[in-house]
């Protein structure tokens, strides 16, 4: 941080403008959409669930939207006890 | 056939019931007769800004439900004689609404008045859908802050599918009244400027309210803002929204605070 920089005001306002405009363009275009996540983790949690059993709470999926382009982070923890395949435990 | 006009927001705290008070009883001091309806059952404080609480005998849903006339329910404003109120219900759930019960009473009071302004509850639920659902047109109170124009943008959103307007194919008017504006903060680009907020919503500006103590002495003592004070500037603001919304083009003016060298010198907040 320079000197300068202790007289210069920060303003927040454009940034806040930025976030909003971002935002509320996701926010419209899924409007009366159901829930993409939600259903993306029921599906990925039933093809998982036909070879390991996991419970609910180890996926985790989340969605980060960027300006151009969005990332889809999905974490699975198969608990090292029930990691053993559907198969063989029948 | 009078006018409905919802007054909304999604967020609660910035300035719905407030904003129905001063507007409603600005139009009425015009001779229009105008009624305001508190659709916030549950929690209703449209009675105490109006200063009408002991006032209250029978309600909203005492009407819908056929334990009173609407005649009885409706109070007559002490101030004017062409402003009542009709207010919500303390205790009940808000289930205690229905959609026909809304109908019957809005298309009376519609017969009746030639204004009704809706305040609607907080929050995109039922309450709030059913306050918006007969409405000819919407005002939508805004603070230049993220958090509310955010839920703006959801409420303008429910406006456009959920009224009866929508459903028919026709378009609830809207328009956006900016509370709580500081014009200091906003020329330190420290708040969202009107620019910003109408640009985002891209609805037409009613008008800007802004922040001022005036506004909290009225709620205090129990007046809408435009009866008590009508010379501040927030009360003289809600009187031109008022003419606005009655259809005169009259040119919003965004406050704006001239800064001496010394402000900006020191960063000093004006008071």
């Amino acid at each position: 941080m320079s000197i300068l920089d202790l007289f210069k005001r920060r303003t927040s306002a454009p940034v806040a403008r930025e976030r909003l405009q971002l935002l509320l363009a996701y926010e419209r275009q899924s409007r009366g959409q159901p829930d993409l996540v939600s259903i993306l983790r029921e599906e990925i949690m039933a093809v998982i669930a036909k070879h390991v059993q996991i419970d609910q709470d180890y996926l985790q999926v989340s969605m980060d939207r960027g300006a151009t382009m969005s990332t889809l982070e999905i974490d699975i923890q198969i608990p090292n006890k029930s990691a053993a395949p559907l198969a063989m435990a029948g | 056939m009078g006018k409905v006009v919802v007054v909304t927001s999604g967020k609660g705290g910035v300035g719905k019931t407030t904003s129905t008070a001063a507007l409603g009883a600005a139009v009425a001091k015009t001779g229009k007769k105008v009624a305001l309806v508190d659709f916030d059952v549950g929690l209703r404080n449209l009675d105490l800004i109006m200063g009408a609480e002991r006032r209250v005998v029978f309600d909203l849903v005492n009407v819908i439900q056929g334990t009173a006339k609407l005649s009885q329910a409706l109070i007559r404003d002490k101030r004017l004689e062409t402003l009542y109120l009709l207010p919500a219900s303390q205790t009940r759930d808000k289930d205690a609404l229905t959609e026909e019960g809304v109908a019957e009473v809005i298309a009376r009071l519609r017969s009746v008045f030639d204004y009704v302004f809706c305040d609607s509850p907080a929050g995109i639920e039922r309450g709030a859908q059913l306050a918006m659902r007969f409405a000819d047109e919407a005002v939508i109170v805004t603070n230049p802050e993220v958090s509310s124009v955010r839920d703006s943008d959801r409420i303008i959103g429910l406006l456009d599918a959920r009224t009866m307007k929508a459903e028919q194919g026709e378009l609830v008017q809207k328009h956006v009244l900016v509370t709580r504006y500081d014009a200091a903060r906003a020329s330190r680009g420290e708040m969202l400027s009107i620019d910003d907020v109408l640009e985002i919503l891209s609805t037409p500006l009613l008008g800007i309210i802004p922040e001022s103590q005036d506004v909290l002495r009225a709620s205090n003592l129990g007046a809408p803002v435009t009866l008590s004070e009508p010379l501040n500037g927030a009360a003289k603001a809600y009187l031109e929204a008022a003419r606005r919304l009655e259809g005169e083009d009259l040119p919003v003016v965004v406050p704006f605070e001239r800064k001496g060298f010394l402000d900006r010198l020191l960063g000093r907040r004006a008071a």
